[in-house]
């Protein structure tokens, strides 16, 4: 398996479907968390749990940007957007994620000037374009984007755009992991390791996993064959009585990750105490905010946000998908008061979401038969 | 906005903010390539890299770019909503 063509080769799906079901033990259960929306998406998309015995379940994490973001923070985001002159810039999926008084697209509606960017550079763009207005880039991501957030406030710094300003709502992965391995709803055999951000954060600080909770873990790619390829490592290393990480992706992911974007990110930003995630509460040291030395283009500082913590929406079970403890078609709304096209929850918002993955590939119910 | 496309830089525009034309499936946008400056060969014209959110986060190899845009054309909608969100960005 060194060499990508090798590794493209479309028997190999067959050949890793045959050898994982000589790995797996008959009668042993095994449950594996995909970290990342990216796979879960994957994973549905192209069935890759069909290829799997039926006592391999993967269960779905919390590493969908979108998903996280509890209720509080879009309501505190509306606020934002509704401030006098303000030009309040999102990526779009944000948009459509309800708050306890409706979504940013209802805000746009009422009057709000807010505006879908691609890129936080964009906002920094529409910010040099109206000198006379205040730009707000509401910041969401794991590792994968806050980079891209510290260094475009770098460059707003260095060129002296006194009105672009940053709600940061960037998270951290390790911390929400511990909480789930610390969690007693939840028994896992192992990880599918995120691979985007694992080639900022490398693949050294899912150490832990092994060292200090004795589960294995691969670092994915996002082709089917690679999801196949960690889960067929992790049922090796579980038959072999090993535990450790080990990187699938490693075509992309350097062991280090990526110094300069470490670099940056510890320059702009700094570790809340604590930051709260939809449906998982309060996690310590899992959010980040500007540093002092940014407490000037800090949004939440320089406007004031109510900063209510709003409970998520009674009907919906985000929390429990996102902890992997439920399936979405478990979720009472699922599909029926909760879709795509009118979500209560934000799993069901982002295409990385596991409810829009299961109910965009036909996920309605579905029990595996234990062959 | 988690997809990582992959594009081939065209040129650097802008050395000094580090942006640098990109093609992506034909589609020609500026980002920024400041995150790989620490790699040892660097990026310039020719490279291929994965890109979020309007920064190379990955350099990568020719065939492994290929693979990952026909994975991508091959999920439908999702890649071409990423695309359109692409084509509206304007990076100075």
């Amino acid at each position: 398996m060194k060499y990508v063509d090798e590794f493209r080769d479309p028997a190999l799906g067959e050949v890793l479907a045959g050898e994982i079901l000589g790995l797996v033990e008959p009668g042993r259960h095994y449950k594996f968390m995909e970290v990342c929306g990216g796979h879960t998406h994957s994973i549905y998309k192209y069935g890759i749990d069909d290829l799997l015995p039926a006592n391999v379940e993967l269960v779905h994490g919390p590493g969908c940007p979108v998903c996280v973001i509890p209720m509080g923070r879009v309501d505190d985001g509306i606020s934002l957007a509704h401030q006098p002159d303000v030009i309040f810039t999102c990526f779009g999926d944000m948009l459509r994620v309800p708050g306890s008084d409706g979504t940013l697209l209802d805000a746009k509606a009422e009057g709000a000037d807010i505006r879908m960017v691609y890129s936080p550079l964009d906002a920094l763009r529409i910010a040099k374009a109206n000198p006379d207005r205040p730009v707000v880039f509401f910041a969401i991501g794991f590792e994968t984007t806050a980079p891209s957030t510290a260094l475009t406030l770098k460059r707003a710094k260095a060129e002296g755009v006194s009105n672009f300003f940053c709600m940061c709502n960037h998270v951290t992965i390790v911390p929400p992991l511990r909480a789930l391995l610390d969690s007693p709803d939840l028994r896992l055999d192992g990880f599918i390791g995120p691979g985007h951000v694992s080639t900022v954060v490398g693949v050294r600080p899912f150490e832990f996993i092994p060292a200090e909770y004795g589960k294995p873990i691969s670092v994915a790619g996002f082709e089917p064959l690679d999801v196949l390829h960690a889960i067929h490592m992790i049922l090796t290393q579980l038959k072999e009585g090993r535990c450790e990480v080990e990187n699938q992706y490693a075509r992309v992911v350097p062991y280090d990750g990526n110094p300069r974007a470490l670099q940056v990110m510890s320059e702009v930003f700094e570790l809340r105490p604590h930051f709260e995630w939809r449906g998982m509460g309060f996690i310590s040291q899992s959010g980040l905010k500007l540093s002092e030395a940014y407490a000037d283009m800090d949004a939440e500082i320089q406007y004031g946000v109510p900063g209510i913590r709003v409970a998520d929406p009674k009907a919906c079970q985000c929390g429990e998908v996102l902890k992997g403890v439920i399936k979405p078609w478990e979720c009472k709304v699922f599909g029926s008061g909760c879709t795509p096209e009118r979500p209560i929850g934000t799993c069901m918002v982002s295409s990385e979401g596991a409810c829009a993955a299961y109910y965009n590939y036909g996920r309605f119910a579905r029990e595996r038969e234990v062959v | 906005m988690c997809l990582a496309i992959p594009g081939q830089i065209l040129e650097v525009l802008d050395d000094s903010n580090r942006l640098a034309k990109v093609d992506v499936a034909g589609v020609h946008r500026n980002v920024n390539i400041g995150l790989l400056d620490d790699d040892d060969e660097g990026v310039g014209p020719g490279d291929w890299v994965l890109i979020h959110v309007g920064f190379a986060m990955s350099k990568v190899d020719e065939a492994e770019a290929l693979e990952t845009r026909r994975m991508l054309e091959s999920m439908g909608e999702d890649y071409e909503q990423e695309l359109e969100d692409l084509k509206a960005s304007i990076i100075e």
